[in-house]
């Protein structure tokens, strides 16, 4: 039973998990820019949540309603001024960009908030449970996983339904063809970014109900949110929830061999599927 | 001169160190069709990229409709009613035949052009309206990219090569279409290797010649022995 116990709370965990990577996944199929700030941004939002909280007194559940937003503007105003400079055939210098941008990140909130952990209080929800059987089922990592679920079918009808999603898939094919077509590039790319960056709030704020965070907190979240992206297969969403999954259970399990393994069993098995299956296990199917 | 549409002044281009166009004048009065020929590298496809504002020039090197528009974006091109059917055709291969053209309209200018009318031009993208528009044959891949343009209801078309790599009978069936599209007062200017189907769907004819205007003339009148010195420079 504690083995099925590990496997549930694993899967819940790739719920948090598939949050970090449904960011990542979204830009990086849109314009092909690899955020190496991704995570340090997943800490940014957390902390904007602590902000909200002390300064408004709002429960961190609530202040999701400012900090999502907020992000989402970041996001706009990041790509149009930053790194819609770097964008072009070349991968490279976005990459540096966004690295010099985690790095700055990072000092910054080191300056303003201390090196000090800090935790998201949101109250009795966080240690609320049900019973199922004979498994206890936290109230809060099912309500992060039903989230995750709920973001990926939204972006995933976003892109297939909604003309929005139509502009994001042209311009990934062909930026200079989607421009003649009347779509401003800048735009579009702010745009992704703008709702990469909404849903990075969800994940930070459910980062620091979960967990205590500090400034440089932000690499670890990346490294997952990078390895359910290739677990599940570049460029699709419902193959990230599966490799936030997939991750997250290997880390249950690993942590109930021997509770230093956690982290280093999902990197095994993220390395094994890599070695495996180079292109995911669920590749898109490219035309 | 006064009533062109369109026009080029003394419009330059460059790739990095290399000018690929020097100094090329050319008008286009409203509702004609104008043809330019032209061996491969004479700079015909650059000179449409530079119209559709993916190449960016000196503002007042094109003239549309009174506008500036040579320093303006390919976005910003299209809004003022001006739409490329690019070399290639360079369909999106993500969206579905469908899906192509409706982002062809998605800036919403009024005009004759709907959905209806291009599956009405050509019946056979109805039927494969929901494939992915790379399952499409090279005819069909073309067609799409035609009525991608259509369907931003432009008042000037921009066709790039539409026969290239086509089948003689495809390319017959394309050409059989034209006169449906720039009939109702759409302006065209038409790039083309097949110099007899160029002067045969124009009234005017440009050829250029290592980036420079060769020559000038009336499609039906102009003597065939001028368009071969112009096009080859000997």
């Amino acid at each position: 039973m504690d083995w099925l116990n590990a496997i549930l709370q694993g899967t819940l965990l790739g719920g948090l998990y598939a949050l970090f990577a449904a960011g990542l996944s979204l830009i990086f199929g849109v314009m092909r820019l690899v955020n190496i700030a991704h995570g340090d941004l997943i800490v940014l939002s957390a902390y904007i949540a602590l902000s909200f909280g002390v300064s408004l007194g709002l429960n961190p559940l609530v202040a999701l309603l400012l900090v999502v937003p907020t992000m989402a503007l970041i996001g706009y105003a990041l790509q149009r001024l930053i790194l819609n400079r770097t964008m072009g055939e070349d991968l490279l210098p976005p990459l540096l960009v966004t690295f010099g941008l985690s790095v700055i990140l990072q000092n910054v909130l080191l300056m303003g908030y201390s090196a000090d952990p800090q935790n998201l209080q949101a109250g009795a929800i966080e240690t609320a449970s049900v019973t199922l059987g004979p498994l206890a089922v936290g109230v809060m990592p099912v309500m992060v996983f039903v989230t995750a679920v709920v973001v990926i079918a939204a972006l995933q009808w976003m892109f297939y339904r909604t003309a929005l999603g139509r502009a994001f898939r042209a311009t990934s094919d062909r930026q200079d063809v989607a421009q003649l077509m009347g779509l401003n590039r800048a735009h579009i790319f702010g745009l992704a970014m703008a709702l990469s960056l909404a849903v990075t709030a969800l994940a930070g704020v459910f980062l620091g109900i979960r967990t205590a965070f500090d400034p440089a907190a932000g690499g670890a979240r990346l490294i997952f949110g990078f390895e359910a992206v290739i677990i599940g297969g570049l460029g699709n969403l419902w193959g990230t929830l599966a490799g936030g999954v997939i991750l997250g259970v290997a880390q249950t399990i690993g942590a109930k061999i021997d509770p230093g393994y956690q982290i280093l069993a999902g990197h095994i098995v993220f390395l094994i599927i890599l070695a495996l299956r180079p292109r995911g296990l669920f590749p898109r199917i490219d035309g | 001169m006064a009533d062109a549409i369109l026009s080029l002044q003394a419009l330059n281009a460059h790739y990095g160190d290399f000018q690929a166009l020097y100094g090329v004048n050319l008008t286009v009065n409203p509702g004609e069709v104008v043809a330019v020929i032209g061996a491969n590298g004479a700079g015909k496809t650059t000179m449409l990229r530079s119209i559709a504002g993916l190449l960016r020039n000196a503002p007042e090197a094109i003239r549309w409709k009174g506008h500036l528009i040579g320093a303006l974006r390919a976005d910003q091109v299209a809004a003022l009613g001006i739409a490329l059917v690019p070399e290639g055709r360079l369909l999106f291969p993500s969206l579905s035949v469908e899906e192509n053209l409706v982002i062809g309209g998605q800036l919403g200018r009024k005009g004759p052009w709907s959905l209806q009318r291009v599956y009405d031009l050509f019946p056979i993208l109805k039927e494969r309206r929901l494939q992915q528009s790379t399952s499409l044959s090279g005819g069909q891949q073309q067609m799409v990219a035609i009525g991608r343009a259509l369907m931003a209801n432009p008042d000037l078309v921009l066709m790039d090569e539409i026969s290239l790599g086509l089948a003689p009978v495809i390319i017959r069936q394309i050409y059989e279409a034209l006169p449906g599209i720039v009939g109702e007062g759409l302006t065209a200017v038409i790039v083309e290797q097949d110099i007899a189907k160029a002067l045969s769907v124009s009234q005017r004819v440009y050829c250029l010649q290592e980036g420079r205007v060769s020559l000038e003339g009336q499609s039906q009148t102009v003597p065939r022995d001028d368009i071969t010195r112009a096009y080859f420079g000997v």
